[in-house]
């Protein structure tokens, strides 16, 4: 009997590589068309930096067309003493569950891998759901869901929260972030080249693409939802810079098999009956009004900072300040700086002993760029 | 930099790096530098006739007469011990073998089996594990002339650790370090199929997937395709740990040559790409415990690739790229979609977020 995965990956029409060469002629067209250089545009998703870097992209695009990630790596954004939270449950004897990438993600002096191989126990689940087998699995010990994410990890998290019946042992560590006010804040930066966005599909399918309209009315940016197949992110891009090229500052649906105006509003629903939006420092780059989500007072028995005291005091701020200090991560994501403009990227801040937020996780900037090579001469 | 940052960066270093971490033992960069800087230290030094520690090879290669003594040597810890394709009895055999064959050396002579097991460990799994070495062995005409046998109280090891050290002679060793500008890179079949079998096998992703690992012996394998290359073959690796791109990182840096993919003739199996897409994992990172990556002079290229089409292990081998002058010691990935940097692995693949 064939799998059920039989051509999921290679029959996949949004991966024709004549139809990207169609698309990335287009893309030089109206580059020409629209004559400035650079001509800066703005994704906001590490899913999206990853496809670009993957499918090396970024090496068909004419040299003044300049394509950056912002603020869109959740797990690089994650701020230290999140981290730090997580890691001092993990050594008070608490299992800590998470998403793998969070495992990396350096803390004040540690990281949950770190922490995991000094006996913590510390585990990866791929979906929220197995954050509440394992506390069943386990009904002796507390089990910390360690939640991390924008609205498309939230919402599963929401949905956990909702559920009828909880094992009495788990809780939620919030940790989520919300898109929005960070695109609001590199709108607002008075230096940005930033003449588009686009806008992360999978988040659009949740919010819908009704969500960006009164930011491009206030900002007169266009915003462009698109997928994250080659074909997807192309595409965006022609309508991006189609709409630069008339001055038009719309939105516009590039990926309308799975995005709507109003969006998923039962996923909205369960979102915001669980989680409320809280400023707070998103690492490397600001103090974000409304960019973090923390659980409802309702859903109070279920949080985890208020089920245990959590003593950060011991990790001190011993952290390498300095080198910390020549870190670029907050530029980089503003839009306003490249990795290569960075004197400590590839140097001193490598992937397995990372200084800075971009090249923590494997969605951040640096960390893209250092794996697949960033925009190479090849 | 002032002289007390660097200070302070290299006490916050040493403070990471005073534990040895999963990713020390995952075949990247992190085991490498651990490697060089405590257990090979002084012994890369030492003279050695042929390939010796430094090298970093997949064994050593020692001049005897007109010939070479190959010796490697390799411990297998693997969980679960019995998974989809095989066990750790077979894996302790081929992983041997391959490693002999890798070097050019494909008729062993010997190999030696030390086995260390937990107070408790279940009489019948040992049998089941010993079964399958025999079978292994048999397969590759390898067989296993001593050992040796511990038991450790029950918390001290986990389960069962096996230890497999294999000698065999060769007129022609290889290395793998031989690559020149021109030559042809190819697979000798499908990649990924091990590390994502064990990988569902660990986490039980729920996904109703035929996935099993490709662990073979492949000595007859590479007897066949160097017969057919007349040498023409200039290096060979097998991509366990760290898949196909750390093999290809180590070839192309060693060598000095840049090495050019294309991604659409790699040959990956529809199961196996479609699970690491839903992981986030690239299937270029994955182990293979049945594979090998060869360099062959592009005269020798077709005649190679029609040896090991004919034989068994070999049906889906193809030719994925070639060596160039270009880029030296980078290894350039074309997606079909532009060009970029084929990633070395960094410790273990963990899956993505979103």
């Amino acid at each position: 009997m064939p799998s059920p995965l039989t051509g999921v990956a290679t029959d996949l029409k949004f991966r024709d590589p004549a139809k990207a060469r169609e698309l990335s002629a287009a893309v030089v067209r109206l580059c020409a068309d629209i004559g400035r250089d650079p001509i800066t545009l703005m994704h906001v998703c590490g899913s999206h930096e990853q496809a670009i870097a993957k499918y090396g992209l970024r090496s068909n695009f004419p040299p003044a067309l300049d394509v950056i990630m912002g603020p869109g790596c959740p797990v690089c954004v994650t701020d230290l003493p999140e981290v730090d939270e997580a890691v001092a449950l993990a050594e008070q004897g608490v299992r800590v569950v998470t998403y793998g990438d969070m495992l990396r993600v350096p803390g004040t002096a540690r990281s949950l891998l770190e922490a995991q191989a000094d006996g913590g126990a510390v585990d990866v689940i791929y979906s929220a759901s197995q954050a509440v087998d394992l506390a069943w699995a386990h009904p002796g010990q507390e089990v910390v869901f360690f939640a991390t994410g924008f609205e498309t990890t939230a919402v599963a998290t929401a949905a956990l929260a909702l559920r009828p019946e909880l094992p009495p042992n788990l809780s939620i560590l919030s940790a989520h972030k919300y898109i929005l006010p960070a695109m609001e804040i590199v709108a607002q930066m008075p230096a940005t080249r930033v003449e588009g966005f686009l806008a992360a599909g999978h988040a659009a399918t949740i919010t819908g693409w009704g969500l960006f309209e009164p930011f491009v009315e206030r900002y007169r940016l266009p915003v462009v939802v698109a997928g994250f197949e080659p074909l997807d992110i192309l595409a965006g891009l022609v309508k991006l810079l189609e709409l630069v090229r008339d001055g038009r500052a719309e939105v516009a649906n590039a990926f309308p098999r799975c995005v709507t105006r109003e969006g998923n509003r039962n996923a909205q629903e369960q979102l915001w009956r669980v989680f409320e939006t809280v400023g707070g420092i998103w690492r490397g780059i600001a103090h974000i009004p409304d960019g973090n989500l923390r659980l409802r007072e309702e859903f109070a028995g279920l949080d985890a900072r208020r089920r245990f005291t959590i003593d950060l005091a011991h990790f001190g701020t011993d952290a390498p300040a300095a080198l910390t200090q020549q870190c670029i991560c907050g530029t980089i994501m503003a839009g306003s700086a490249s990795p290569f403009d960075c004197a400590l990227f590839g140097k001193e801040c490598l992937p397995d002993m990372p200084v800075g937020a971009c090249m923590v996780s494997s969605e951040g900037t640096c960390r893209i760029w250092h794996t697949y090579g960033g925009r190479p001469k090849l | 930099m002032s002289v007390s940052d660097g200070d302070a960066r290299r006490t916050a270093l040493q403070a990471h790096e005073d534990r040895v971490l999963m990713k020390h033992g995952a075949g990247g960069r992190a085991m490498r530098r651990l490697i060089e800087e405590t257990l090979a230290a002084g012994f890369a030094d030492m003279a050695v006739d042929g390939i010796g520690l430094s090298a970093f090879d997949d064994g050593a290669a020692i001049r005897v007469g007109d010939q070479w003594l190959v010796v490697t040597t390799d411990s297998h810890v693997v969980k679960p011990v019995f998974f989809p394709g095989g066990d750790i009895g077979r894996l302790s055999v081929a992983g041997t073998v391959n490693d002999l064959a890798m070097m050019g050396a494909t008729e062993p002579l010997g190999l030696t089996c030390a086995v260390i097991l937990e107070e408790g460990y279940l009489r019948s799994d040992l049998e089941k594990v010993h079964r399958s070495m025999l079978e292994a062995a048999l397969e590759a005409g390898a067989p296993i002339v001593t050992g040796d046998t511990k038991v450790m109280g029950r918390g001290e090891i986990d389960g069962i650790v096996l230890n497999t050290t294999g000698v065999a002679m060769t007129r022609h060793v290889v290395s793998d370090a031989g690559l020149r500008p021109g030559d042809r890179i190819i697979l000798t079949g499908t990649v990924g199929d091990h590390g994502i079998a064990l990988m569902a096998a660990r986490r039980g992703f729920g996904l109703d997937a035929d996935l099993r690992s490709d662990v073979a012996p492949l000595n007859s394998l590479i007897r066949a395709a160097m017969a057919a290359a007349a040498g023409g073959i200039t290096a060979m690796k097998d991509p366990t740990r760290g898949g196909v791109a750390s093999a290809l990182h180590e070839m192309a840096q060693k060598a000095g040559v840049g090495i050019l993919v294309r991604e659409e003739l790699v040959p990956i199996r529809d199961v196996v790409r479609a699970t690491a897409e839903i992981l986030g994992l690239d299937p270029l990172h994955i182990a293979n415990e049945g594979k090998a990556v060869i360099g062959v002079a592009a005269e020798s290229a077709d005649a190679v690739l029609a040896a090991l089409r004919a034989h068994p292990l070999g049906a889906d081998a193809a030719i994925v790229g070639e060596c160039v002058t270009e880029h030296p010691r980078k290894v350039v990935l074309d997606t079909g979609f532009g060009r970029r940097l084929l990633a070395e692995p960094e410790g273990e693949p963990l899956p993505r977020i979103c």
